[in-house]
Order: C-alpha cells, then structure tokens, then sequence
C-alpha cells in the first residue's frame, strides 16, 4: 500500500468507529477503534495494493472489539456517563427505538451479527461481506436479513 | 434501513471524538515504533509550512503551494506508508523555525534524514550549510565545491529539489550575474529569506 495511512484514518474512521459501537457500545468503542488502527497500521506497509482497505479494516475492528468486550465483561466499568447520542432524531424508522441498539444487536446470533454490522453499518455489499464471513453472497444477504428481521422483532417487544 | 442503523450508531460529539481518538493513534504509533513518519504544520510569515520526520530526523519541509495531500503521498512512496500527523517529534524544529524567521537564530540544530534526497543531489544539499547565514553562493561555486565545476545544472536542480529548504539552506544559492533564481518555495520567498538575513546579520 502506497496510501498514506493518515489518508486511511480520515477515510475510514467514522465507520470503524460505527462498527465498534455496534459491537461494544459506545463507553468501550474508543478503545477498539484504537486498537484497530494500531493494528492495522502495524501490518498496513504488507497489504496488497488492490485489497479493500475498508473490508480488512471492518475486519480488524469486528476481531478487536469483541476482545475488548471479552476483556470489560471480566472487569465491569459503571455506566451513568453515556455520551450524549445525535443523529437519533432524523431517524425515523427507529425513531421509537426503546433501547440502544448495540444492546439489541448483541442478543442476534454471531453471524447475524457480524452481516448486519458487515452490510448495513460498514456499508459493505454483500459479496465482501461473504468474503469475511465464509460461505456464498446469498448466504451472506440472508444473515444480514434475518438479522434485520430480528431487530424489529426486539424493538416491538420492548417498545 | 441503512441510514438508521448508522444513524444510530453516531453520537453529537463524533468529529471532536474521531480528531481526539487520530491524537491518541498518534502517540500510542510513536510508542510501539510504528511511526515511520510524523508530520504537522505550522503557520509562518511564509505561509503554511508543512514538517515531517522520520525516527532518524527531519526528512521534509514543504511549502504551502506544494498541497498537504501531495507531500502525504510523496512521503508515502519515498519513505513510508506509515504516515500520521503526530506533533510531538515535531516541536524542536517547528520552534527553531519560527526563531529563525523571526530573526533570532542563525543555524538549526536537528538531525537530518535525507532519504527524499539521492546521489548527486544529497552530495549537493549536504554541502549546503557550508554557506554562511548572511551570505551566498552561486550555482556555480556550489558545483565547483562539489568537485564538479561543471554541473551548475545539476546543482540548480538538487537546490530546487532540496527535501528540507529553510533549515537547508538551499535559499542562499543565487545565480552568477546576482539575480535570484529559482526557489521551492517561490521567489518572494527566497527574497524576504536573503533580506531577512541581511538585516539580522
């Protein structure tokens, strides 16, 4: 890779930063951003030119802040300090959402998961998202659907 | 669907957090050694001048015209990819500059890294601190103490070229016949640098 990696950070950081929250919430997403792009930028020189920089660094975050999770479910830390959120409010569709959505996300099976923080908050299409997660595109569009269908579901019944 | 998810995934603070979170990438890249390149700007009566090192030393000063996202990519092909902008390694020369420019310093002391710089032309910009603050050479006596009185050509060209103008002082080399000559950072620059040495000298 030939790209400044300070041209990767500004490119790509706010969505690292959504796929972490989505993971971790957002007390512990800092930390997994941080990690990510430590890591990433320890193994950036050796990646191919022609690689999905944002797939292999959605990646790295998905791997870093389930660590991250790993580690804080260990040790709790208290939770009356949540940042105040923005953006909720041109949001219809979730405008009656009850809960935070990383909590909600957290309840679907892993690669549920993973297709729905993979395609619909990375943005990434379907075809990359069956490359990180095995298995064929359709595959892929179907976990990501199922997973949507469950959020509903999770939202209805605490709404 | 989309949009909501990501929507609701951002906070009211996000630029001030990610701007926080790039600071803190910085320092934690210099403390594991990742760091091949930190960079920062600074304003000058010059303009904005852009400094970069590596752990070896001051690898490249960059005037305003020569585009921040340009000098990023040349730093990224010529030295490393592993480019951020991280003040710190920074502060030593970016205080020595503005001394200087402000007329109370006469030499920089910083290391130097001159990997942007190769063959003839490092011979050249290693050569040129040997001309005195207050003073110049031509193209032609630079390329005689080079050993090559003949490549005055080769001289102007390493001089245009020079990775770290101001602390190098490629600005004191003029043309024979006491025009100035071209310069990196343009010709106003290269005048107001001679006179700001004139009058300090």
């Amino acid at each position: 890779m030939s790209e400044p990696f300070e041209h990767v950070v500004r490119s790509h950081g706010r969505t690292v930063l959504r796929v972490c929250r989505a993971i971790v919430g957002p007390h512990d997403a800092d930390d997994a951003w941080s990690e990510t792009f430590l890591a990433a930028m320890r193994a950036y020189p050796d990646l191919p030119a022609d690689a999905n920089v944002e797939a292999w660094l959605v990646r790295i975050a998905q791997r870093k802040a389930i660590d991250v999770h790993r580690t804080r479910r260990r040790a709790p830390v208290p939770t009356d300090d949540l940042p105040e959120r923005g953006g909720a409010a041109e949001a219809p569709a979730f405008a009656g959402w009850q809960r935070d959505l990383w909590e909600d996300l957290a309840q679907l099976p892993d690669k549920q998961r993973a297709a729905v923080v993979y395609h619909h908050v990375a943005g990434l299409p379907h075809a990359e998202v069956a490359a990180l997660l095995g298995g064929t595109p359709a595959a892929a569009r179907r976990a990501s659907a199922d997973g949507i269908a469950a959020l509903r579901r999770i939202k209805e019944q605490t709404a | 669907m989309t949009e909501d998810l990501r929507t609701h995934l951002d906070l009211a603070d996000d630029d001030a957090r990610l701007a926080g979170l790039a600071d803190r990438l910085g320092r934690a890249a210099e403390a594991e050694g990742l760091l091949d390149v930190a960079y920062r700007t600074v304003d000058s009566p010059l303009g904005r001048l852009l400094l970069a090192a590596t752990p070896r030393g001051l690898v490249r000063v960059a005037f305003e015209t020569e585009t921040e996202d340009a000098v990023l990519t040349e730093l990224a092909t010529g030295v490393s990819p592993r480019v951020l902008r991280a003040p710190a390694r920074l502060d030593g020369v970016a205080r020595q500059l503005e001394e200087y420019l402000a007329g109370r310093r006469r030499e920089f002391d910083v290391s130097i890294d001159l990997t942007l710089a190769r063959g003839f032309r490092r011979e050249v910009v290693t050569l040129l601190p040997r001309i005195a603050y207050g003073t110049t050479a031509s193209y032609r006596e630079v390329a005689t103490m080079a050993g090559r009185p003949g490549a005055t050509r080769a001289v102007g060209t390493a001089c245009a070229r020079n990775p770290v103008p101001l602390v190098v002082p490629c600005h004191r080399v003029v043309r024979a016949d006491g025009t100035i000559g071209a310069y990196r950072g343009g010709h106003d620059a290269k005048v107001a640098l001679l006179e700001l040495e004139r009058a300090a000298a």
